[in-house]
């Protein structure tokens, strides 16, 4: 196929343009493998080095290892706190990620679904929250927390989390409810249902769509944030995964059997996750930046 | 009787909006509001002081040394923006071209490019700053194996070096999506106006700069501001793989690891300022709301001209 495409005869040979297209088809398929191995090829270093002692990662760092060696991660699990991290992790995700859910979901049903006065200014109230890095305000909120006396808890972590989420969830629900029509609602108000069972029996499980956009949009950051943790939590007890991590990397600096194992085992949840889960999650958190 | 169902309506409006409402303005707009004003105190530790207008302003960015570390660590700032919209995007835009075309396996592609994306700071930070160890890194032992032991350079220690490494450790972590969002981007984009357009030219590279280019606009835009928010908010990746004070020699300070130094302190010197944090925080604040917004404007103009 190169070869007819190279040789001279090729601009008579009537295979030459077919011969040109598998050479692109080629080329891109070797650009594509090759960044794929430069995405992929680290991650599986890590998980081999898990399995590894110390010294076989420094002396044979791309070699297969042994998958039946688990002592790295025992040691993970029974030296370190990494157990209390992921709980801690998947309270303070899933606490947030409720409350961004429930609250958000009424605010954007009120907005989307009801004609009152102030309503596109609360609209827009909540859109600017998405234009303000809440990193810049963690002074007056590090000394908030302390007043509330709630510092160093994971409630401070949820309230936080909550606020950080409810521009984006209220903005991609509002927009999603709009497009509900109003008919089904009126046939059940004409039937004398209340209200709140109209937003809960008919509207709110056709929102299940938007409802797994929003929660993906947010529980990736939330499960991921270590800046936060980092400046409200100082009891190990409290501490979430990511923060949890640089806890035992600093304790562990020369075990490097051990350190991959951490890294390995705190990158697997939200790995499988993603698997099993990826268009939703391309879906999610590239929300807003896609049209 | 129409007046208390009005009344009953009206009361549970406002209950499905209290909560929302509640939270926003205590853990946000309170918050941000305050910022403001204690960047015009002096502050003692965690009580504050008397009123000093913008005191703490001149200092951060006139006094001496502070506006030196200020002027250093935006600078780095500046750096690894500019990086990034190279390194992170044009990849980004290329891949998102190939996986366009829809090549066998394309999905497979797509889904592996986004994984890093998915993984928290300090995992690739920690991965990475393993794997750039001078001597049993993965990064050196592949170079040395492979006959270049002259590029097997202690990245992380060399001030040379580190910034580079790190920009490169988080265009790793991020390439992914400027990728989706230029593909999404692409496949927007009517197909018989790239077939007309192939027709009309044999060079793809004219299609893709006349036709694709131009017609993805609205994805540069949303990129183009992404990554300057990005940029200069960098905080995570330095603080994991650099450290706290920005080393070697402060040669990968920015402004995020000094605005946290100056607020809360590093470990070894336990003096904060949380005036002249303020003070920091509110002008990293304004220098991006100003700069994302009127960079917007333009480029929103510009999708309109191409």
């Amino acid at each position: 196929m190169t070869e007819l495409a190279g040789s001279p005869t090729a601009a008579s040979n009537p295979w030459h343009h077919l011969g040109a297209i598998n050479r692109n088809k080629m080329l891109v398929q070797i650009l594509l493998i090759g960044n794929t191995v430069l995405m992929l090829y680290p991650i599986l270093i890590m998980f081999f080095s898990a399995f590894k002692t110390t010294s076989d990662i420094f002396t044979s760092p791309f070699a297969l290892p042994n998958f039946t060696n688990l002592a790295n991660f025992a040691r993970i699990i029974r030296e370190t706190n990494f157990i209390t991290y992921f709980t801690n992790s998947i309270l303070v995700t899933t606490g947030a990620l409720a409350c961004i859910l429930i609250f958000g979901s009424m605010a954007a049903y009120a907005i989307a679904r009801y004609k009152f006065r102030g309503s596109t200014f609360l609209f827009l109230f909540f859109l600017s929250g998405l234009m303000v890095p809440l990193k810049l305000a963690i002074i007056p909120l590090f000394i908030q927390f302390r007043e509330l006396g709630i510092l160093d808890t994971r409630l401070s972590l949820i309230l936080l989390y909550t606020a950080m989420g409810l521009p984006s969830t209220v903005f991609i629900l509002t927009g999603f409810l709009r497009t509900l029509p109003g008919e089904l609602e009126d046939a059940a108000r004409i039937d004398g249902a209340s209200e709140p069972k109209i937003m809960l029996l008919i509207m709110m499980p056709l929102t299940k769509p938007a409802l797994v956009i929003a929660g993906i949009h947010n529980a990736v950051p939330i499960w991921n944030d270590f800046f936060f943790p980092l400046v409200f939590i100082h009891t190990d007890a409290n501490k979430t995964l990511p923060q949890g991590l640089t806890a035992f990397m600093g304790e562990f600096s020369t075990d490097w059997g051990a350190l991959f194992a951490g890294l390995s085992l705190s990158a697997l949840p939200i790995i499988f996750v993603y698997i099993v889960l990826s268009r939703h999650f391309i879906a999610g958190m590239t929300y807003g930046s896609v049209k | 009787m129409p007046s208390r169902h009005r009344l009953s309506h009206m009361a549970w409006i406002l209950f499905l909006i209290a909560p929302a409402v509640v939270v926003m303005v205590s853990f946000v707009l309170i918050p941000i509001a305050s910022a403001l004003a204690y960047s015009l105190y002096d502050w003692n530790g965690l009580a504050r002081g008397e009123f000093i207008w913008f005191a703490n302003f001149q200092k951060v960015l006139f006094q001496e040394p502070f506006n030196r570390w200020t002027l250093n660590a935006f600078t780095h700032n500046v750096i690894v923006f500019c990086a990034l919209m190279v390194v992170q995007n044009v990849t980004g835009f290329l891949l998102a071209y190939l996986i366009f075309k829809e090549p066998f396996g394309y999905r497979f592609y797509r889904t592996a490019v986004f994984l890093p994306v998915i993984l928290s700071t300090v995992i690739v930070g920690f991965l990475w700053k393993l794997f750039l160890h001078p001597l049993f890194g993965i990064v050196n032992q592949f170079l040395n194996g492979v006959g270049l032991d002259a590029l097997a350079l202690p990245w992380l220690g060399d001030s040379r070096t580190a910034l580079g490494a790190l920009i490169f450790a988080n265009a790793w972590h991020f390439v992914g999506f400027p990728t989706l969002i230029y593909l999404a981007g692409m496949q927007r984009i009517p197909r018989d106006l790239i077939e007309a357009a192939r027709l009309d030219t044999s060079s793809e590279l004219k299609v893709l700069r006349n036709v694709i280019w131009p017609l993805v606009a609205p994805a540069t835009t949303i990129i183009f501001v992404l990554t300057f928010i990005g940029a200069f908010n960098w905080f995570e990746l330095p603080f994991i793989m650099a450290g706290l004070d920005g080393s070697p020699f402060g040669s990968t300070d920015v402004l995020g690891l000094y605005f946290y130094r100056t607020a809360f302190g590093n470990q070894s010197a336990g003096v904060q300022d949380f005036g002249m944090g303020s003070a920091l925080a509110v002008i990293i604040f304004s220098f991006i709301l100003v700069a994302a917004a009127t960079w917007t404007i333009y480029l929103r103009r510009r999708e309109i001209e191409l």
